[in-house]
């Protein structure tokens, strides 16, 4: 680009340089906050970074019974975890089947799809909550994880990918006397891993950051998640502000540092959510 | 193929499409075909204390809760929430997408800028906006900042009618969703084809925001109306943001009933409350709420699939 050019767009890129950092702003308040001690914090004299940045903030939260942050951590990281792996098997297998698989009733099937696509989740979670407890899934981890797992919506991008697929892969595949289930595990499934990494890791995100429904089914602290751990922790008599933001600190992490390492698929996933693939 | 053949085929095809959706169509109907059954009958019953429906009383729930002021006052909030929220997310994540393609060099680096909140959750970011951002005592950081400018300190939400918990409200939501909606608008104007532009440079037409109004926003137009819609229903559906910066049904601090959502009403109503039935019948007015405001929407705006 040549110098005219830059200059150009100079009033651009200040723009762009005074948002980004209006963006920046909350992410430095953690880590600001986190490292203090709440003398500091509090302080009427502004401090932009504590001179003796206090790393033990972060053993105190994990030595702090009252706050079950690791109890937390294991519940979100397995309940994230088991949610992902399953919703894409589940899926992709019924997105095969609605794409490709010719059987009666397959346009019932997924007409039935669709209309639950139609229901905003987050209304329903007083019924689902009577259905949950009735199977007693109260204050279990499963009881969270599986109303998560079923997305009408990723089956049905996993529909969409499936019907762009080529015929020819499939069709050689049944000629060498591949099954139906030898097409999909061999043939489709090894080449759906972008579609998979894109929708996978927003799954993982949204069920790691998720809030009503954990705080609706998990109500013991041994079923808490992070986010409910952390919202306990905001709502308590006695704010410990070094501990909270130590908290925040580590329950944003392992997501930012996947974001930054998964940022193209979560593009692509962003494109598949707002329909631009 | 022979007959015999083919009817084997069928067979085997139909049993393999049955095993396949046989997991997702399970789930599907257990987790949310029988909970909005299952919910229609709550809604129907007196369930206080109990899952169970059975104790029918008609419509009653239905006309308790458009009758009770708590609930009217929720409805209120949401339209209010959504008439701030809706069009600033649409115009910040649409003037960014529009920087951001503009710019050669950096792209990348501000398109990750705004784009990582979406990996912060909300509770997380209810937590620095509301104990750390816009704490109203003097070593908040806003009140830091307009301090250097010689304001006053502001109790953003701490006191009884606190003046600007809109502001704290709508801009945590408008941070963590931003990113992701410019995005998808990045995305949408990658597909406006360059020839477009090009003809409009050899008419000799003026670039800025002619070429904005008549090529850029036209051609975008499928794409804002998915923005609206899936930024529409979120914001119906909010509840995080208020229960963790308003304080929630039983949390001791904080300022709930200024601004409390219909889902955060719904919350204590029936988890609280134990009353079942008035939770269902609310979670049926507000989908239908729903239904009826993106019916609208496309009555105004299209749905976005008759262009092209």
């Amino acid at each position: 680009m040549n110098k005219n050019n830059v200059l150009n767009q100079l009033p651009r890129y200040l723009l762009l340089l005074f948002v980004a950092l209006l963006f920046l702003i909350p992410f430095y308040l953690i880590g600001r906050n986190a490292l203090m001690t709440d003398g500091e914090i509090t302080s009427l004299h502004w401090a932009w970074l504590s001179p003796h940045p206090q790393w033990g903030n972060f053993s105190a939260l994990f030595h702090d019974t009252a706050a079950p942050m690791l109890t937390g951590l294991a519940n979100s990281a397995v309940i994230a975890v088991v949610t992902l792996v399953f919703q894409m098997l589940f899926s992709s297998m019924a997105g095969y089947a609605l794409a490709r698989i010719p059987a009666r009733g397959r346009n019932v099937v997924f007409f039935l799809i669709l209309a639950t696509l139609m229901i905003p989740g987050a209304v329903t979670f007083v019924p689902t909550f009577a259905v949950m407890a009735y199977l007693g899934g109260v204050n279990t981890r499963w009881g969270i994880i599986a109303p998560g797992v079923f997305s009408a919506f990723s089956i049905f991008l996993f529909r969409q990918f499936y019907l762009r697929f080529p015929t020819e892969i499939e069709e050689a595949g049944r000629l060498d006397g591949l099954s139906y289930f030898g097409v999909y595990w061999r043939l489709l499934l090894p080449n759906s891993t972008n579609i998979i990494m894109a929708l996978g890791v927003l799954t993982f995100i949204a069920s790691w950051n998720a809030f009503l429904w954990p705080l609706v089914i998990g109500q013991d602290p041994s079923a808490w998640t992070v986010q409910v751990v952390l919202s306990t922790f905001l709502s308590s008599q006695k704010l410990n502000l070094p501990q909270l933001f130590a908290a925040a600190a580590v329950g944003v992490a392992p997501l930012v540092l996947v974001f930054l390492v998964m940022q193209r698929y979560i593009v692509e996933g962003a494109k598949f959510s707002g329909g631009k693939e | 193929m022979p007959i015999l053949q083919k009817s084997q085929a069928d067979r085997s095809a139909t049993f393999a499409f049955w095993a396949f959706v046989t997991p997702a169509l399970l789930g599907l109907t257990v987790f949310t075909l029988v909970p909005i059954v299952w919910g229609f009958l709550l809604s129907l019953s007196h369930a206080q204390n109990t899952i169970h429906p059975g104790h029918f009383i008609g419509f009653r729930n239905y006309a308790d809760l458009l009758t009770d002021e708590a609930f009217l006052k929720s409805l209120v909030t949401i339209f209010v929430f959504a008439l701030f929220i809706v069009p600033l997310t649409f115009a910040v994540s649409l003037g960014l997408a529009l920087l951001v393609n503009k710019i050669g060099w950096g792209r990348s680096f501000f398109r990750t800028v705004f784009f990582i909140p979406s990996a912060v959750s909300y509770v997380v970011a209810s937590l620095i906006w509301k104990v750390s951002l816009f704490n109203g005592l003097p070593f908040g950081f806003v009140n830091h900042i307009i301090g250097l400018f010689g304001a006053h300190p502001v109790a953003w939400i701490g006191t009884a009618h606190p003046p600007w918990y809109w502001l704290v409200l709508v801009t945590v939501r408008l941070w963590l969703q931003v990113g992701f909606f410019m995005i998808i608008f990045l995305a949408g104007l990658q597909e406006i084809p360059k020839s477009l532009y090009e003809a409009a440079a050899v008419d000799g037409a003026p670039s800025g925001w002619p070429v904005l109004r008549y090529i850029t926003l036209p051609q975008l137009k499928a794409t804002s109306v998915s923005v609206l819609l899936l930024n529409l229903i979120a914001a119906f559906q909010a509840f995080d943001e208020f229960y963790n910066i308003l304080g929630g049904s039983g949390a001791s601090i904080g300022n709930a009933s200024l601004a409390r959502p219909p889902l955060v009403y719904l919350y204590s109503l029936a988890l609280s409350n134990q009353d079942f039935g008035r939770g269902a019948a609310g979670g049926f007015i507000l989908t239908a709420l729903i239904f009826a405001v993106t019916l609208l929407q496309g009555r105004i705006f299209g749905f976005g699939g008759s262009e092209k």
